[in-house]
């Protein structure tokens, strides 16, 4: 029952950050909107049993990739010019509404095989075998690795002075 | 009580905030964002299938970290070519970002 009640809270903050970064003229406080539906996303993991993802989510988005937005935003003086639309606004809208409504109705149609076993309580070393074990992924593991070094050396050169 | 459907309609709905945001704003940061919200709505996906249709496999879990690793390298370099644009032009309002069109 508590785990029904703290999806539907999470969930509507979600859906109302995620409505705040389209809607809000301010950009830094669309980012900061942006922060709080990384954070209920956190919490929907939590909701789905998968405290290691909640954690890497924490990290990573709420660390890591906000204070990059924010540092962007502050370098590049769109604060006060705002968010304004293009000329797209009306066409991605119904764009939009369509994609929605094709999803909703197609997941809703299927029948889903949902298994009856209850979820791994702590996932950290059923993930870490899975990642590093025998038969996992320890090849995706490498080339996100590589992916990593080459995306911080790009990042390095792309944004150095001249 | 709470099934997959609760969890993949509230994905497809922050994915579509997060399309009509790519779709139709003009400033690049905030596109970026709206990029890293699709990022999050597939992710809740891939975790909600991997907590309901195979609980034991986590193969889901893995996927999202990937997907979570593949996002923030892509925000990495997405922002650094952000702010060579707005050194270069002054501006990141992506209609006149024009430099390649002939």
């Amino acid at each position: 029952m508590g785990l029904v009640i703290s999806f539907w809270i999470l969930a509507a903050i979600c859906i109302l950050a995620a409505l705040g970064v389209i809607f809000l003229r301010n950009v830094f406080r669309a980012a900061l909107s942006l922060i709080l539906c990384f954070l209920m996303v956190a919490g929907l993991y939590i909701t789905l049993s998968a405290d290691f993802l909640a954690a890497v989510q924490i990290l990573v988005y709420v660390g890591a990739i906000s204070v990059l937005i924010i540092l962007a935003i502050m370098m590049t003086r769109e604060v006060q010019r705002g968010s304004p639309s293009n000329r797209l606004q009306i066409p991605a809208f119904i764009v939009a509404i369509l994609l929605l409504e094709v999803l909703v109705l197609t997941l809703l149609k299927t029948p889903w095989q949902i298994a009856t076993t209850p979820p791994l309580a702590p996932t950290t070393t059923a993930l870490a075998t899975r990642l590093f074990g025998e038969g996992g992924f320890i090849l995706p593991v490498e080339i996100a690795a590589v992916l990593i070094l080459s995306a911080i050396l790009g990042a390095i050169v792309l944004a150095r002075e001249k | 009580m709470l099934g997959l459907e609760h969890y993949l309609i509230l994905s497809a709905i922050l994915f579509s905030i997060g399309l009509y945001g790519v779709l139709s704003k003009r400033n690049a940061i905030i596109i970026l964002m709206c990029i890293e919200l699709m990022l999050n709505a597939v992710n809740i996906t891939l975790v909600a299938f991997s907590r309901y249709v195979v609980p034991a496999l986590l193969t889901g879990q893995v996927f999202a970290i990937f997907v979570i690793v593949v996002a923030a390298t892509e925000a990495a370099v997405g922002l650094a070519i952000i702010l060579a644009i707005y050194r270069g032009l002054e501006d990141i309002d992506v209609t006149k970002i024009n430099l390649l069109k002939w």
